[in-house]
């Protein structure tokens, strides 16, 4: 039964990420804090089944994950900021200009 | 028994503070909420023996990429207004196809049983002797060293990426231009005449 201990908060944390990319899509930062708890998610997920399975492979993929989850924030900030500046907004329903 | 309670704590503190980020109604508290939710997952992988990662989800993830969202929410001024206009709608939606995600994770999850010989084929078993950041580096620096460069050379394109979107080069502020006032010539600007007596000079 130990790998649910792991499983249940990890799959709760990732629904929660969903759940929260959805509900404040109006606002682009609170989108981006929901795909940083979907990240972690997965993060408790790798750290979790290395402590049950005593296998360091986990630990080391979690380490790319932080990597990479680093990168994705710095990028999309930027990329926040860049909007903010032009438009003056951080609203996604502002952002009707391709009209897709 | 102190192990089990300690789990209880951390994971309860990491639920609680993450649901409140999504659910606080401005950006700033959710911030300050996903916060806690790192500390408390450091406090996990503790629980879990991950010592060297708790410190780098402190030291990462609340020490850089936490603050970095903490300064572009304070950079940016959003009126009250539209916050409120925020939660109008797609609520039901979205709390249900997060429910079914739910459900169906873990209605795939409850069967689920670790295989009898999944002891036998661990890639790296933890080593008993060293601490937990030697064996990381131990592999990190050998099985997983190409990946490991590719990482260093994700971040450093995320460095540059960063950088090159927000950086502006400002054309209406006068510089000081170095190469250009050493190089100069008094022949350039000034030229010596002789004024003839009671002419004078075209100017």
């Amino acid at each position: 039964m130990t790998h649910l201990l792991v499983l249940v908060p990890s799959i709760y944390l990732f629904c929660l990420g969903l759940f929260g990319i959805y509900h404040r899509r109006h606002n682009i930062i609170m989108v981006l804090l929901s795909i940083e708890i979907m990240l972690l998610s997965v993060s408790v997920n790798f750290v979790g089944f290395s402590c049950i399975l005593k296998d360091l492979d986990g630990q080391i993929f979690s380490l790319f994950v932080l990597t990479t989850s680093a990168a994705e924030a710095a990028i999309g900030l930027a990329i926040v900021l860049l909007y903010y500046r032009n438009r003056g907004s951080i609203f996604l329903s502002d952002m009707n200009q391709l009209k897709g | 028994m102190g192990e089990s309670i300690l789990y209880l704590v951390f994971v309860l503190g990491l639920l609680g503070s993450a649901t409140g980020v999504v659910l606080m109604r401005t950006p700033i508290h959710s911030l300050l909420l996903l916060i806690m939710t790192f500390f408390n997952a450091a406090g996990l992988f503790l629980v879990w023996g991950a010592e060297f990662l708790a410190m780098m989800l402190v030291i990462v993830y609340v020490g850089a990429v936490a603050v970095l969202f903490l300064f572009v929410v304070m950079i940016m001024n959003v009126d009250e207004k539209q916050l409120k206009f925020e939660f109008s709608s797609y609520t039901g939606f979205s709390t249900i196809l997060a429910c079914i995600l739910f459900t169906e994770l873990i209605i795939a999850v409850l069967p689920w049983k670790t295989w009898e010989k999944a002891i036998d084929v661990i890639a790296l078993p933890i080593p008993q002797m060293t601490t937990n950041a030697n064996a990381i580096g131990n592999h990190l620096y050998t099985q997983y060293f190409y990946i490991f460069q590719l990482s260093g050379l994700l971040l450093l394109l995320a460095m540059i990426g960063a950088i090159l979107l927000t950086l502006r080069t400002r054309n209406h502020i006068v510089h000081q231009d170095i190469k250009q006032q050493v190089n100069r010539e008094p022949t350039d600007t000034l030229s010596l005449i002789k004024v003839p007596f009671h002419k004078g000079v075209d100017v």
